[in-house]
């Protein structure tokens, strides 16, 4: 790994912060990554089945996003998600029918009530921003929320996600830039799948880590094996303990990959070889923390059954309520378009 | 009363405001010691500080997100300056695709209380880059308010109205009123309703529909042609999204002739939904085809002094489109 962007010789030599971790997180950490696969999964099948005209995947994803939610304060941090992440916004407290309620287009969808496409996430409640479909515009708009916590004197941390492919828009440069000048308590998170819809990493960039970036913006650059949930914890706490602290901005760029298309209407089968896949899948990060849990005798066969029966059990439930959900009201198209207008007598 | 120009009108306004609420925020380029290139922010720095007043890096697109990203906590009621409108497109998928649609989006969770002021329009030396009106840009997109006030008294009330919305905001200033228009602006807490016009002249031979400088041009042309005995309606737009369909109406029903004058190319520009409101609710009331008066349909007002003139609206050619449309 470049000397830009290396994981800290501190972290590597003393106790590591995911040791601190109880049988119990850790186990919920597990669960979390499970729930957003069995969720992801369904959404594949309702869409071949015909009942879903779209969807984007998270899989392969998990273990960044539900470390780094384990790092933050749910609904005191503010979060600006990217479209595939959805098991970082269920382990920041959204749930499963929200996501398939978007899914299906239906109402009571917290994140736009059918107005978005699907995985276009939002809770204001959660302090999860909402994102549109052009990539990278999230960077600077978290940028300026991480600016208005400093000068409002709070200790709140905003972590923003998005994919290597959007690092290349003049958003996450100028995002950036601003916080490495105002020194924001700023956490950017790059998934780093190595494509950009079909497009590899080394037709995107000139560098090896995105994270080698940071150093030209006056940030702290991490690279982290995005499929090893603990070591992804693990920086993840470093970067959240200098926002929270004062010491400002972190680029973390998690090394992954995308096991599946780019979305649904993708056929990745003509710009990239199954072997390359089938070689990732054998890291699938839900499968490397199982090895773990089993060594460390967390997890057992029959505990790892049931909570596979319990997020099956979950998504069945969601599932069913989507789908008796009612469509919007054809009336709400025309409705949220301004606040109400002050009412003004001219002078 | 006092008497001020537009840019002091301006800068009193930020400073009455930003004394009285603390949650007012201004970032932009220069804005801070310097005090601005116009000079709208001037000695605000020294009273407020590094805190409320921002100097920004040199990037609009960050200027306008990291002033949405501030206004989504509600901690604070950003005003972001765009130096010269001319400027404004790196930012405008922010603006379009963020600030606009947030509240839609989001069916009203997230909204993006955002004032975002540039100055806009030529006749100051300023070349293609320095004087373009972009107005009809923005006049596009549903979920922005867009106004183009150009009097002292306006400028303060409809800062202060603005202020009170809790969408965005596009507040243009056309740069040369800054220090040529003066008037009156009283002390006290008056708005100026976004979305309402105001009749400048009163006539009922034909109507002049206009905004920024133009509109003042167009108050002299039609000072020189009631001396003739043509006597019109002028009307101020003001605010250019929403417009104030009921002030073009009453008067074009009055009347039965609409002129319509504006800096801004003419081609799809607010002129064109001018005339097809009044083409479609009016049409039984017109005595003359509708008419536009705009400078030619080129990119923007080029830099040599004669072609300036020559591209830049005044009373003199405003006062014959009125001429020939009265005779019509």
């Amino acid at each position: 790994m470049a000397t830009a962007a290396r994981k800290s010789q501190k972290s590597q030599q003393s106790e590591r912060p995911s040791d601190k971790l109880t049988d119990d997180q850790l186990l919920q950490l597990y669960k979390s990554m499970v729930l957003g696969r069995k969720v992801d999964e369904r959404s594949w099948v309702m869409n071949r089945q015909g009942r879903a005209p779209f969807h984007i995947s998270g899989i392969g994803h998990e273990a960044i996003q539900v470390a780094a939610a384990a790092t933050l304060r749910p609904g005191y941090d503010w979060f600006y998600p990217y479209y595939r992440d959805l098991a970082f916004v269920l382990a920041m407290g959204m749930k499963p029918v929200d996501h398939l309620r978007g899914l299906l287009g239906k109402a009571g969808d917290p994140s736009s009530n059918g107005i978005q496409m699907p995985s276009h996430y939002s809770n204001a409640k959660l302090r999860i921003g909402s994102i549109s479909s052009p990539v990278g515009t999230q960077v600077p708009i978290a940028a300026g929320t991480a600016l208005a916590s400093k000068l409002k004197g709070t200790d709140e941390v905003t972590v923003v996600c998005l994919g290597e492919g959007s690092t290349s828009q003049g958003d996450f440069h100028e995002g950036l830039n601003w916080a490495g000048v105002h020194k924001l308590p700023f956490i950017c998170i790059v998934q780093n799948n190595q494509y950009a819809i079909s497009v590899p990493m080394e037709k995107e960039m000139a560098v090896k880590n995105v994270a080698d970036r940071a150093i030209a913006y006056g940030v702290k650059g991490l690279v982290v094996d995005g499929n090893d949930v603990l070591a992804c914890y693990d920086v993840m706490f470093e970067a959240v303990q200098r926002a929270r602290n004062g010491k400002g901005a972190t680029l973390v760029e998690a090394k992954t990959y995308r096991v599946t298309p780019h979305s649904s209407d993708d056929d990745d089968r003509t710009y990239r070889s199954r072997k390359e896949v089938e070689k990732w899948k054998k890291r699938d990060p839900i499968m490397l923390f199982e090895k773990v849990l089993f060594e460390r005798g967390i997890l057992t066969e029959d505990l790892r059954q049931e909570i596979d029966a319990w997020a099956i059990q979950e998504v069945d439930q969601a599932e069913e309520e989507a789908i008796n959900s009612p469509y919007p009201d054809v009336s709400e198209m025309t409705k949220h378009l301004y606040g109400p207008m002050p009412n003004w007598e001219e002078a | 009363m006092a008497i001020m120009n537009n840019i002091e009108a301006l800068r009193t306004t930020l400073r009455q405001e930003m004394e009285r609420d603390p949650r007012i925020i201004i970032t932009g380029e220069d804005v801070g010691p310097r005090g601005g290139v116009f000079r709208a922010t001037q000695g605000l720095y020294q009273q407020f500080g590094e805190k409320r007043i921002i100097d920004t890096p040199l990037a609009e697109l960050s200027i306008v997100a990291t002033g949405i990203g501030m206004a989504l906590t509600g901690y604070f009621k950003p005003i972001v300056e765009i130096q010269f409108a001319d400027f404004i497109f790196p930012a405008f998928n922010q603006i379009l695709n963020e600030a606009a649609r947030m509240r839609y989006r989001t069916r009203g969770d997230w909204t993006v209380p955002l004032i975002i002021r540039a100055p806009y329009g030529g006749g100051i030396s300023g070349g293609l880059y320095h004087s373009q009106s972009v107005e009809a840009f923005f006049a596009h997109i549903p979920g922005l308010y867009v106004v183009a006030p150009s009097t002292p008294y306006d400028i303060k009330g409809m800062l202060r109205a603005a202020l009170q919305l809790d969408d965005p905001v596009l507040f243009f200033e056309h740069k040369k009123t800054y220090r040529l228009i003066k008037g009156e602006v009283p002390e006290d807490d008056y708005v100026v309703p976004i979305g309402k016009a105001a009749l400048r002249r009163e006539g009922d031979d034909l109507t002049v529909i206009s905004y920024g400088l133009a509109m003042h041009d167009a108050v002299k042309a039609a000072d020189v042609v009631a001396a003739e005995g043509i006597r019109a309606d002028v009307i101020d737009l003001r605010t250019i999204r929403p417009l104030d369909k009921d002030a073009i109406l009453n008067s074009v029903k009055k009347t039965g002739k609409a002129l319509i004058v504006h800096e801004d190319n003419p081609t799809v520009s607010v002129s064109s939904e001018v005339a097809a409101i009044i083409g479609q609710e009016a049409f039984e009331y017109l005595d003359a085809p509708i008419t536009r008066l705009t400078p030619p349909d080129v990119p923007a007002v080029p830099f040599s002094p004669p072609l300036q003139d020559a591209f830049m609206l005044n009373p003199k050619k405003i006062a014959q489109a009125m001429r020939e449309l009265a005779a019509y």
